[in-house]
């Protein structure tokens, strides 16, 4: 569905040439959550805007469809963007105009007669969950709302692929699961390509198939978010991980547990498919009659799975360790040995 | 001291006061408030847009368009207003046929609000939020439509606040021209009033210039709040 080559922008300043993005090529299948994931400047904006051709690329291709949006004649591209949607952090809606009205806005830009873009603004603002606000302006609206409209706005078109910059960032994290849960929605029921991009990985964990990991306008990781979230390669990718599972609390009383136990090990037990593993751990303990420190752990859920790990000081040695090992590993569930 | 307190006298007795001669001048005031006042609002929109969409504007083409647009606004708004009629009047006597009364006086008092106003037209459109600028355009609104649906309703309560300020001074610049022959309060002021020493007229001009000022004040603040939805 999307298909970016080699692509590279670079913004020529007075200053400076800003490299925002540096040789991004990545893929987005049809019907897929596709995450980008970065600090900020780390050139997510950019990339996604050389999407819809608000941008355009310094070199490379971006391919929608079966269109090269970098070599789209303006009246073409236009007619593009119209099937290529998007939605923002800070919503962008006209304030001069009323919830319906807004919706209403690119039907009127794409020419729909009146009579239908009534009917369709009333279907949209059912999906998105707004009955009886349509006369409403955005002022008198929550930032949860104002994104619902947003979201209805972008889907008024039918459009093939929803892009969304930053979405969730402005909200609150409850509001965030919210607009999280209607975008699986819509893509479900409206078989929509959605490329999102964010700085929270819980975001990312939540709905996205996919993702990509982006720093200094270049992508250094991409996988599928599992993957990402248990075997983490890249610096940046790790330290976004962690940032989630929210151990640098952790870190630190590792420290005090190897002062407490000095012989004792630490473990990190990683398990995917939840709650069924956890006993294993447990029984395999004790079947080695082991004494075990739990020192922290966690359940993550992604969109399909969830993943967990545990952190345990056990006071081990070697040959047992690797007994350990094997038989955890018949179960699926790995074990690190946290350096000391 | 008598003669103060018989000056006052005078000024409050409105013994001279010609009310049929102060409606017409009344009228005449208003109607070239008006009618410069439409002109300035529809000229200062386009230059307001030109300058701010040329201002943003990638195209090769916009510096110059900019360049030029903002000097002519910046001349013709550094010139001041009295020598503006003057130095205006062949063109006013093509244009309109006469150099004297109300119309003599509109191409001069649209000339020199215009600029103004497409200056503050300038400064309302650049206070739009730019996300919704490139919303519209992420929708595929073309530039007619991101003038006609963004930018105009988005900027309407600086476009109307302005506005106000523009036809309030324009009251003030029909006056000055009407000292010289453009007819209205100004000049029922200056050649009834000064010129024949009644007091009496000086000071009924000066109270319908208040009235027709605030009325414009009021409006215009009641309008700006009306459409502002912020
Ligand atoms: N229009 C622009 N002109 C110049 N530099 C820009 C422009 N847009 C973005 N940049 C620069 O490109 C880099 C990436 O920005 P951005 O894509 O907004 O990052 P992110 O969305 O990841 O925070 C930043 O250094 C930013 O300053
Ligand atoms: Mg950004």
């Amino acid at each position: 569905m999307i298909d970016i080559r080699n692509v590279t922008k670079i913004f020529k300043t007075k200053s400076a040439d800003i490299q925002a993005v540096d040789d991004v090529s990545m893929n987005v299948s049809q019907g897929e959550i596709f995450g980008v994931i970065g600090y900020s400047g780390a050139g997510k904006s950019t990339l996604i805007r050389l999407f819809n051709g608000l941008e355009m690329p310094s070199s490379g291709d971006v391919v929608i469809g079966e269109d090269v949006i970098s070599s789209m004649s303006k009246p073409a591209l236009r007619k593009k963007r119209q099937k290529v949607s998007m939605i923002f952090q800070h919503f962008n809606l006209l304030w001069s105009r009323t919830v319906a009205e807004n919706i209403s806005f690119p039907l009127e830009i794409a020419g729909v007669p009146k009579k239908e873009r009534q009917k369709k603004v009333k279907e949209l603002v059912e999906l998105v969950g707004l009955s009886g606000r349509e006369d409403n302006y955005p002022s008198q609206l929550s930032g949860g709302q104002k994104q619902r409209v947003g979201i209805a706005r972008a889907l008024s078109n039918e459009p093939k692929v929803l892009l969304c910059d930053e979405a969730t960032s402005a909200l609150d994290p409850e509001t965030t699961d919210e607009v999280l849960d209607l975008l699986v929605k819509i893509r479900d029921e409206m078989n929509l390509t959605i490329v999102l991009i964010t700085h929270e990985m819980h975001v990312i964990r939540k709905i996205c198939d996919r993702a990509a990991v982006m720093e200094n306008g270049r992508v250094v990781e991409t996988g599928p978010v599992l993957k990402l979230f248990q075997n983490p390669e890249h610096s940046v990718t790790k330290r976004f991980v962690k940032d989630d599972i929210n151990d640098e609390e952790t870190a630190l009383s590792f420290d005090e547990v190897r002062e407490l136990f000095p012989t004792s090990k630490i473990l990190k037990f990683g398990f995917v498919g939840s709650q069924s593993k956890a006993p294993i751990v447990s029984q395999v303990v004790k079947k080695y009659d082991l004494d075990l420190n739990i020192l922290s752990g966690n359940i993550k859920r992604t969109n399909n799975e969830s993943y967990g790990h545990l952190f345990v000081a056990i006071d081990v040695d070697d040959g047992t360790l690797q007994r350990l090992k094997a038989e955890l590993a018949d179960h699926d569930v790995t074990v690190e040995v946290e350096d000391q | 001291m008598n003669e103060l307190i018989n000056e006052f006298t005078t000024m409050f007795s409105f013994e001279n006061v010609r009310w049929d001669a102060v409606w017409e001048a009344t009228y005449e005031t208003i109607y070239m408030t008006a009618i410069a006042t439409a002109f300035t609002f529809i000229f200062g929109i386009v230059l307001g847009i030109i300058l701010f969409l040329a201002s943003k504007s990638e195209v090769k083409a916009s510096k110059p368009i900019y360049g030029i647009t903002a000097f002519l606004v910046n001349l013709f708004r550094a010139i001041p207003f009295i020598i503006l009629i003057i130095l205006l009047i062949p063109f006013t006597k093509v244009l309109m046929g006469t150099i004297m009364g109300p119309n003599g006086a509109i191409p001069a008092l649209i000339i020199g609000s215009a600029p103004f106003y497409a200056r503050l037209v300038e400064i309302g459109l650049k206070e739009i939020d730019k996300g919704v600028i490139e919303a519209a355009e992420s929708m595929g609104a073309d530039t007619w439509t991101i003038i006609w649906k963004v930018l105009l309703p988005e900027s309407m309560p600086a476009l109307i606040s302005g506005i106000t300020v523009t036809a309030i001074m324009l009251v003030g610049s029909t006056a000055i021209a009407g000292v010289i022959g453009a007819g209205g309060l100004g000049n029922l002021a200056y050649m009834v009033g000064f010129t024949r020493n009644q007091s009496d007229v000086t000071l009924v001009a000066t109270i319908v210039i208040l009235v027709i000022v605030f009325i414009i004040q009021i409006a215009g603040d009641f309008f700006s709040k009306t459409v502002d939805k912020r």
